[in-house]
């Protein structure tokens, strides 16, 4: 049949509905803006970095980078869980995919306790200088969005047992796996931008 | 049961039904909790417009201290407010939020859709962007309005220099209405894609939808930047952190970066789809189709993408490497050639047709000339020993009072005339409506031309007076005389809406017998729009198919009507792929906006009570709304259903 003819003639696919939902579009569109927020803040941190004498600023040393790549393992890792949690949800095996969301839950919970604990052991504020409050800002900005990731993880766990989550609408879960996938992929930004490339200067 | 009068080749449908099915609730729970995209639509029309005039009086105000020199009108403090805030409106709150609007009105309608993809998210944006907006006013309330221009540079904007609260209203209303701005281009870009009616390749699209995709994309990647500048100027405002304070390490220059790497696209952003109105208002008055449909759209994503490689032309004099200006200075010729080739378009669109002179024309035939004549200033200003020259001058005002007044306000106005009745189903008057193009037009001349003289004459921008005696006396007695007269032109427009209001005139479905598909339906759109979606075969649908036909069954039909439904497809073809249920009408939208405003004021005047409720109610309104995301059944559906 071609177009043409489909087109006078409109009717859902007889195999039931195709392609990706609405919702997933909208949300890769969406991540593509916050890609952006996080572009233009790399971009400041290398136009700082570019302008100043030293860097890091001042008497701040460079980051450590050995504890972070632990964490960094963790985060990159918890996508795995969640590739398991959407596969299992499709194929309606529900409660594998609620153990897969929780584990994913507790990696992401991992790394960001390390990044509040992080804060915690170094000796600058954000006060200090430009790199301080760039360093600060950045990874600020990726933990919240780690911490939005976790509470909707929570939301999409609590669909799950109050059983609406479903094959037949399994929008859910595929539009909040991409949203953490994403979440990971910046940090592999973050992490050579912030922790690594003042190593190799 | 009534049954409504079917459109040529539609199928009959229970209107009383549909209505049922459709209608919001009277009274204020229907005015919160509304969807419906022509709804949202109208008030984006009527909140930008409300700015526009406050904006105008602002200029007006400017325009009286600047007649005569060494007036005492203003004092230079409240000149400085009103110039920033002048700025701030136009971009931010008028020519935004109103081709926001019109978007928002007809792309759901062009595309033989039944409402957006994203209804609810729809309604968040106007609300969202109200409350921004309201916000950027909120400094004259505490006495201190923003005074930095509407650029607000660091270090100028800086709690040193500008302490007061207005500024940091002025930057979480950015804030905001980038927001709005965001979520409202992601629902063109998905509307656009998945919700075009069967048979609407994209080589069918309308140019005026198209714009909307390239104003999406751009959207997109330019507004962080300016979220980041306004975000980070805050931090050190509120927090002190150093990332625009040179004495710690920061750099103000990388505010104009960011800020301009928005804000250069932003005023792309503009007018790619003022320039899409042109393209869709100047065929039917023509009587012929686009002549280079395919250039044109070529063109639009064209600039698109060279827009993101002009922006340190706006930093020609802070000292940037020769090479870094060289190139932008290039990239800012190279953008001539797609506007030119879009222009030749609509010249050849014309000399092709025969082109009929109503209103609507007129001003597409006035944006032409205004947009050439800035055009030309543009080039002019690209290269770099004009631009020291010209910088910070009148001549600078000139040039983009003649783009985006001359080139995006004249478009609104066509625009005005020529949906208007699809609003409304009344005409506007010709005779008023050709008085106030004409007011308009040689006010607008009488009032911006001189400024390109001032600005040879060496007079600078943002003066709040000036010495007699230095030749530009006069040019400014001229240019206040053209101020008021082009608003005089707006003022007849405005009566012009009232008159229609006290005396109306039927318009008819299609009143100038034009292409696209908003016109396939009746005048005023009816809360569903299309009881039976219409099937396209052609790019003007409504020319060449004639007549217009129909889908009968299913998610398509009448049937589908009544069950909210708004059938999705995809690929290029528009083939159909699925079916989404339009959600009932609710006021969480209008919570989420509400709660999410409380928390940054309250933030803003530290009252951490406030905050906390703030964000209680936007995350107990986020949980409602999310919780019910992906059931397919989110609409009502008739109980005899399977």
């Amino acid at each position: 049949m071609t177009t043409v003819e489909a087109a006078l003639a409109p009717s859902l696919p007889a195999a039931g509905p195709r392609g990706r939902s609405v919702g997933w579009w909208g949300v890769l569109c969406m991540i593509m803006t916050e890609a952006m927020l996080f572009v233009g803040l790399l971009a400041s941190y290398f136009f700082l970095w570019a302008s100043s004498d030293e860097w890091p600023q001042g008497a701040i040393e460079r980051p450590e980078v050995a504890r972070i790549s632990v964490f960094t393992v963790v985060l990159l890792g918890s996508s795995i869980p969640i590739f398991i949690g959407e596969w299992a949800n499709r194929r309606g095996r529900m409660s594998l995919a609620r153990s897969a969301l929780f584990v994913s839950f507790l990696m992401g919970a991992v790394f960001l306790a390390n990044q509040v604990l992080e804060y915690r052991d170094l000796h600058f504020g954000w006060r200090d200088n430009a790199y301080a409050s760039i360093f600060y800002v950045t990874t600020g900005l990726h933990g919240l969005h780690v911490l939005l990731g976790l509470l909707i993880n929570l939301v999409v766990q609590a669909k799950g047992y109050a059983r609406r989550l479903a094959p037949s609408h399994d929008v859910t879960v595929e539009v909040f796996s991409l949203y953490w996938h994403f979440v990971d992929v910046v940090w592999i930004f973050v992490f050579s931008s912030l922790y690594l490339a003042p190593h190799f200067a | 049961m009534t049954t409504l009068l079917p459109r040529p080749g539609a199928p009959p449908a229970d209107e009383h039904e549909l209505r049922e099915r459709w209608e919001d609730d009277p009274g204020i729970p229907g005015f919160f909790g509304t969807v419906d995209h022509k709804r949202i639509g109208v008030r984006y029309l009527v909140t930008a417009f409300a700015f526009f005039v406050v904006s105008g009086i602002f200029a007006l105000v400017m325009r009286v201290q600047l007649a005569a020199p060494n007036a005492h009108v203003l004092s230079p403090e409240a000149y400085n407010q009103l110039f920033t805030m002048h700025g701030t409106t136009m971009i931010f709150l008028f020519n935004t939020p109103v081709l926001a609007g019109f978007g928002n009105y007809l792309v759901p309608l062009q595309l033989g859709a039944r409402d957006m993809a994203f209804p609810r998210l729809n309604a968040f944006s106007y609300w969202i962007f109200l409350l921004g907006g309201l916000m950027m006013y909120a400094g004259f309330a505490f006495g201190t309005a923003p005074d930095g221009g509407w650029f607000a540079y660091a270090p100028l904007t800086d709690s040193l220099y500008s302490p007061g609260k207005g500024m940091d209203f002025w930057a979480i209303g950015v804030v905001f209405v980038g927001i709005s701005t965001t979520v409202g281009a992601v629902n063109f870009l998905v509307t656009t894609f998945k919700c075009r009616a069967p048979g609407m390749s994209l080589s069918r699209v309308p140019i005026y939808v198209w714009s909307f995709v390239v104003f999406g994309f751009m959207v997109l990647f330019a507004v962080p930047a300016v979220t980041l500048a306004a975000g980070l100027l805050e931090f050190d405002r509120l927090f002190d952190t150093a990332f625009f304070r040179p004495g710690q390490g920061g750099n103000a220059l990388l505010y104009q970066h960011l800020f301009w790497f928005w804000g250069h696209p932003e005023v792309y952003i503009l007018f790619l789809p003022a320039a899409g109105m042109i393209s869709t208002i100047l065929p039917v008055f023509a009587r012929r189709k686009i002549a280079g449909y395919t250039w044109i759209v070529g063109s639009l994503v064209a600039i698109g993408f060279i827009s993101f490689g002009v922006w340190v032309h706006h930093m020609f004099a802070t000292g940037v490497p020769v090479l870094a200006m060289s190139f932008f200075s290039a990239a800012s010729l190279v953008i001539v050639l797609p506007s030119g080739v879009q222009f030749f378009c609509w010249i050849a669109t014309m000399w092709h047709g025969k082109v009929r002179f109503h209103t609507p024309m007129l001003f597409a035939m006035g944006f032409l000339l205004l947009f050439l004549l800035g055009g030309i200033t543009g080039v002019m200003v690209a290269v770099l020993p004009w631009d020291w020259q010209a910088t910070d001058s009148y001549f600078v005002v000139a040039h983009f009072h003649y783009v985006l007044n001359g080139a995006v306000v004249f478009p609104i106005f066509a625009a005005i005339y020529y949906w208007y009745p699809k609003f409304t189903g009344r005409m506007l008057s010709e005779r008023l409506g050709h008085a106030s193009f004409w007011v308009m037009f040689i006010g607008f001349n009488v009032a911006f031309f001189p400024m390109h003289m001032l600005g040879l004459l060496g007079m600078p921008r943002r003066i709040y007076t000036y010495e007699s005696g230095l030749g530009w006396d006069w040019l400014n007695l001229v240019s206040s005389i053209g101020g008021f007269m082009f608003a005089t032109g707006v003022g007849v427009t405005f009566v012009n809406l009232w008159v229609s209001r006290k005396h109306p005139r039927d318009a008819g479905p299609n009143p100038w017998d034009a292409d696209t598909l908003e016109w396939a339906t009746e005048s005023p759109t009816p809360e569903w729009n299309f009881a039976a979606v219409p099937i396209v075969a052609s790019r003007h649908p409504l020319w060449d198919q004639r007549p217009m036909t129909f889908a009968e069954d299913g998610a398509y039909g009448p049937e589908g009507a009544l069950r909210r439904a708004i059938p999705i497809t995809g690929g290029l073809g528009a083939e159909p792929e699925d079916v989404l249920y339009v959600p009932p009408e609710t006021a969480l939208p209008f919570w989420v906006a509400l709660g999410l405003a409380l928390v940054f004021v309250a933030m803003l005047v530290q009252a951490q009570l406030v905050a906390i409720v703030g964000l209680a109610v936007a995350a107990v309104a986020v949980l409602r709304w999310t919780w019910r995301i992906g059931d397919r059944d989110i609409a009502t559906r008739p109980e005899t259903e399977p």
